[in-house]
């Protein structure tokens, strides 16, 4: 038996006939084919599957597609393109917030929500730390990443 | 224009654009038509004899096309995985190596070793026939320590004892005299604690056979494709080296879990050509917590001599090494040619003996980890170092210096087989030292007290050994392989430049690293350089990487290669400016008549070649395209000092670090901003390894309790403090780049740097790792208790 999941993702109206035990990640990858957002854990502790959920940034292995009916979800591939990137994709560029890049998508997907949670107070290295325990990188040791938010922060 | 991309320049990495926007390639993010999806069934037992295996609920269940078993994988004549390095024991007698097949036959050894395969139309239809598998499982006695494994039952049969191998370094009678003859005595027990390496990238494998041209195509996530087409194709029969592609594209971090040939991308390959159709598999993570090999798992007895001035006389090491139930590729090598070979660390101790006795037990393989015996050694030593400087009032750092290699000394050769090149490890310290305020430290002390706090601090001064050669000496060590690098430079009529290399970048950004080297070389922009690794139907054959061997050894090839590209340029700008060879100087990409104004463009030269009309082929080919083969003379020796400060909560044994100082030697730096990326990356897995991390399996049931990473304590963002890095320069005396590897020195250095700092902290003299808050909480009141009773 198959569902019918009918979402905006990126902006743009899709759907999909899917199980309905099919995980929103498991949408966002094999329905539509967007493998920017990656699976690293199976118990919601890594975050390289975060993505944008109304705004907000959610673990998308921590929710089913179906509950995506009707809202707004945007991923890696939403925020900003080659040539025209996001603040904080450029960030991490900038100042080597990245190394294999496998958790990059979700590091950048939660940044962003720790820069607009925290709009308009100085955001301290120790807020950056505290707000990033949902993501897991096992190359940066996180020195880079915490500057790379910072400076996204001060861009966006 | 080479300044601002070459060699040293701070540059931005080519590869980040595709991973920031979403756009890698990994090899979950592939799907061929008509795919089909492998389930593997796990034993859920850490020992067991198969009764029998009943699969034909699973062969009917729907959508389910095949279950297959090891007695098919013998039937198709697929053989066991092998373990590519021999050692002999100390009697002369070889490693006793069981078999190892890819899916196990009549027998499990470990829970998560997988006996059969279910494949499926999709995942689910997979997953839920090897729900329908049936086995009849005799459970057996199963041991997953690693002391006691001498002495418990065989897991192998016609292997006592559980021994695989009883190995020795260096001279024991002269180690001997000297602890007989020293006036200090300092004996330490140490364990390594056994740790899961945890790529974020789980490990997938993508099996596409194509009958029309017999040809199978493996995706996979592996740091060294090459190796991995030869151990598949040579000794486990997979299809002829010529019949098989493997390419692994963008992989998400490896630390050596990645190096290894295991059973998912074996059988992926064969079942796809047995059944005509691809076949994929993607880990969960549960999976890779089972089944991806794991690091560490040492325990050691030391004992350090010294005359009555604190000298090293001599250093006896006696190391029990768990290999986990079977052989992984190289496992055998890292507790002896990677571990006991770095046991001198950065000191002249005369006599040094280490014998490593390494055995089975009912657990998953045991393999290199970032860092492979290296860290293992350099806890061993900086740990007995430490120790004995407490215990002779001596000031750490004094000791350590008193007994460095001095600067003048190199070429070095320890009592353990190694002949260090060249470094300067006494400013290394001195630098570390500055950098820390170590000198301030009782002044910072005295502040924690007076807030309830206990601050300690810890030096560490390691050595390592990278890009493991030369081959000549590895193969009479028993490596199964070489381990040179190539590289290949195919210049493009229109100028700019592919550039292949043997090695394979999983977050090392070789991309750009080894453009910049090519730039440099060439006098090309960075823009001009691709790189490209990781496919064996592009790049001619190569090691991969692991070691820190990348940019040593695969950077050397491509200076070779540069350097055939620039000789061969140098006779087409000779005939085409009517000069001689010797008379052409190269610089900033321009070949010039030497004291004329004569010249002609790298570009207009690859024209030249491509396009040669005016040319001369009688003497030369037409094209501009070189291959070099590296092989190194000897390994280099990136060395360094780190310092831990850390304060302890008294009340909670929470510990915070404070401050975390590290300075290295890695001789010529191409990028620091990438190689103060690897240096944070390796710390902070040496800082997990200290406090955080420990793999643990029940000693009854052999039951993996650590298998996810709501049990398993991986570093997190607010575990870590930002690290003061700074270098010392010295660079390798024997190869083209200087070059000597910075990959794993974070997470061979920071370790004991970290116990170090606690045990001064809370006034212990050991604590094995990792030191959680509950440990540490706990030796505080065994040494309060202590006090209180004396």
């Amino acid at each position: 038996m198959t569902v019918k999941v009918t979402t905006t993702v990126n902006g743009k109206p899709v759907s999909g006939d899917v199980q309905p035990n099919t995980l929103l990640v498991e949408f966002v990858r094999e329905t539509l084919g967007l493998t920017g957002t990656h699976v690293g854990c199976d118990t919601s502790q890594c975050g390289a599957c975060t993505v944008h959920f109304d705004g907000k940034p959610i673990k998308a292995c921590t929710i089913l597609a179906v509950q995506a009916e009707g809202h707004q979800v945007v991923t890696i591939e939403g925020i900003g393109q080659p040539g025209n990137l996001h603040p904080m994709q450029a960030a991490f560029q900038e100042n080597h917030g990245l190394q294999c890049g496998f958790c990059t998508p979700g590091m950048i997907m939660a940044g962003i929500g720790i820069a607009e949670r925290n709009k308009g107070t100085s955001l301290s290295e120790e807020t950056i730390r505290a707000e990033l325990e949902g993501n897991i990188c096992r190359c940066t040791g996180y020195h880079n990443i915490v500057k790379s938010i910072a400076a996204g922060a001060r861009d966006m | 224009m080479t300044a601002e991309t070459g060699i040293g320049a701070r540059v931005r990495r080519k590869e980040d654009v595709r991973f920031i926007t979403g756009r890698g390639r990994y090899t979950d993010d592939i799907n061929r038509p008509g795919q089909l999806h492998a389930v593997f069934a796990r034993s859920p037992h850490a020992h067991a004899r198969i009764r029998s295996l009943d699969t034909s609920n699973a062969e009917t269940s729907p959508g389910v096309v095949a279950v297959l078993t090891g007695a098919d994988l013998a039937t198709d004549g697929i053989g066991p995985l092998p373990c590519g390095w021999m050692i002999h024991s100390r009697d002369g007698s070889p490693m006793k190596q069981p078999p190892h097949p890819a899916l196990s036959v009549g027998t499990v050894r470990y829970v998560g070793e997988p006996y059969a395969v279910v494949i499926g139309e999709t995942r689910a239809a997979a997953q839920a026939g090897a729900d329908l598998l049936d086995p009849d499982f005799e459970e057996l006695p199963a041991n997953v320590d690693t002391a006691s494994a001498q002495s418990t039952a065989p897991i192998h049969e016609g292997i006592p004892n559980n021994l695989c191998y009883d190995w020795t370094l260096g001279d024991e009678a002269a180690t001997d005299a000297a602890l007989a003859s020293a006036v200090h005595v300092i004996e330490l027990d140490i364990v390594n604690n056994r740790l899961i390496p945890n790529a974020i990238e789980p490990r997938a494998a993508l099996g596409d056979y194509d009958a029309g041209t017999d040809m199978l195509t493996l995706y996979t996530t592996s740091q060294n494709p090459h190796l991995a087409r030869l151990v598949l194709s040579a000794f486990v029969g997979l299809a002829p080296e010529h019949k098989l592609r493997v390419v692994s594209p963008d992989v998400g971090g490896g630390f050596g879990s990645k190096i290894f040939i295991y059973s998912e991308e074996t059988v992926c390959g064969w079942a796809s050509k047995r059944l005509r159709r691809p076949v994929k598999w993607t880990a969960d993570r549960s999976e890779a917590f089972l089944n991806d090999a794991h690091g560490r798992d040492h325990v050691s007895k030391a004992r350090l001599a010294l005359d009555a001035n604190g000298k090293f006389l001599g250093l006896k090491v006696s190391t029990i090494a768990n290999l986990g139930a079977y052989m992984s590729t190289f496992s055998s090598s890292i507790p002896t040619y990677l571990y006991g070979t770095l046991l001198a660390g950065q000191y002249t101790t005369p006599a040094i003996f280490v014998e490593v006795r390494s055995v089975f037990t009912n657990t998953t393989p045991v393999d290199a980890y970032r860092g492979a015996g290296r860290p293992e050694a350099t806890f061993l030593l900086e740990r007995i170092v430490e120790t004995a400087a407490r215990e002779l009032g001596m000031d750490p750092a004094e000791l350590r210096r008193k007994n460095m290699v001095p600067k003048d000394a190199f070429p070095y050769a320890t009592p353990v087989a190694l002949v260090y090149d060249t470094g300067d490890y006494q400013a290394c310290l001195d630098k570390a030292l500055a950098l820390s305020d170590y000198a301030g430290f009782p002044a910072r002390r005295a502040a924690a007290k007076a807030r309830g706090k206990l601050r300690g601090i810890g030096l560490s001064c390691y050595i390592e050994a990278c890009g493991l050669a030369p081959s000549r000496l590895a193969g009479q060590l028993g490596a199964g392989v070489g381990l040179y690098e190539s590289a290949e430079i195919r210049v493009n009529p229109t100028g700019n430049v592919t550039v292949f290399t043997g090695t394979h970048s999983h977050g090392q950004g070789h991309e750009t690293t080894f453009a910049q080297v090519v730039s440099s070389r060439l006098g090309i922009g960075l823009d001009q350089i691709e790189v490209v690794h990781g496919d064996t139907s592009q790049g001619q054959f190569g090691m991969g990487t692991y070691g820190s061997r990348s940019l040593a050894v695969g950077g050397s090839a491509i200076m070779k290669a540069s350097d055939k590209i620039v000789a061969k340029g140098r006779k087409i700008a000779a005939y085409l400016l009517e000069a001689r060879p010797e008379d052409i100087d190269f610089e900033d990409g321009v070949f010039r008549v030497r004291g004329t104004n004569q010249a002609k463009t790298f570009g207009e030269i690859a024209f030249a070649a491509y396009v040669p009309h005016n040319y001369p082929l009688e003497e030369l080919e037409p094209g501009l395209q070189e291959t070099a083969f590296y092989d190194p003379q000897n390994f280099t020796y990136p060395a360094g000092a780190y310092v831990c400060e850390v304060e302890v909560d008294p009340e909670t044994g929470v510990t915070r670090i404070v401050k975390f100082t590290a300075v290295d030697d890695f001789g010529q730096v191409i990028n620091p901003m990438i190689v103060e990326g690897q240096v944070h990356g390796g710390i902070a897995q040496g800082i997990g390894q200290a406090m955080l991390e420990a793999c643990r399996y029940d000693r009854e049931s052999g039951q993996l309790l650590t298998g996810s990473m709501m049990d398993y304590a991986m570093p997190r963002a607010d575990d870590l403090v930002n690290f003061d890095l700074d270098v010392v320069r010295t660079d390798c005396t024997h190869n083209p780049l200087g070059a000597k590897g910075c990959g794993e020195a974070g997470a061979i250095g920071s370790p004991p740097a970290v116990i170090n700092a606690i045990t001064d902290a809370i006034g212990v003299r050991t604590l094995d790792m990792p030191a959680t808050p509950l440990k540490v909480w706990t030796a505080l009141q065994a040494g309060s208790a202590a006090v209180k009773g004396s």
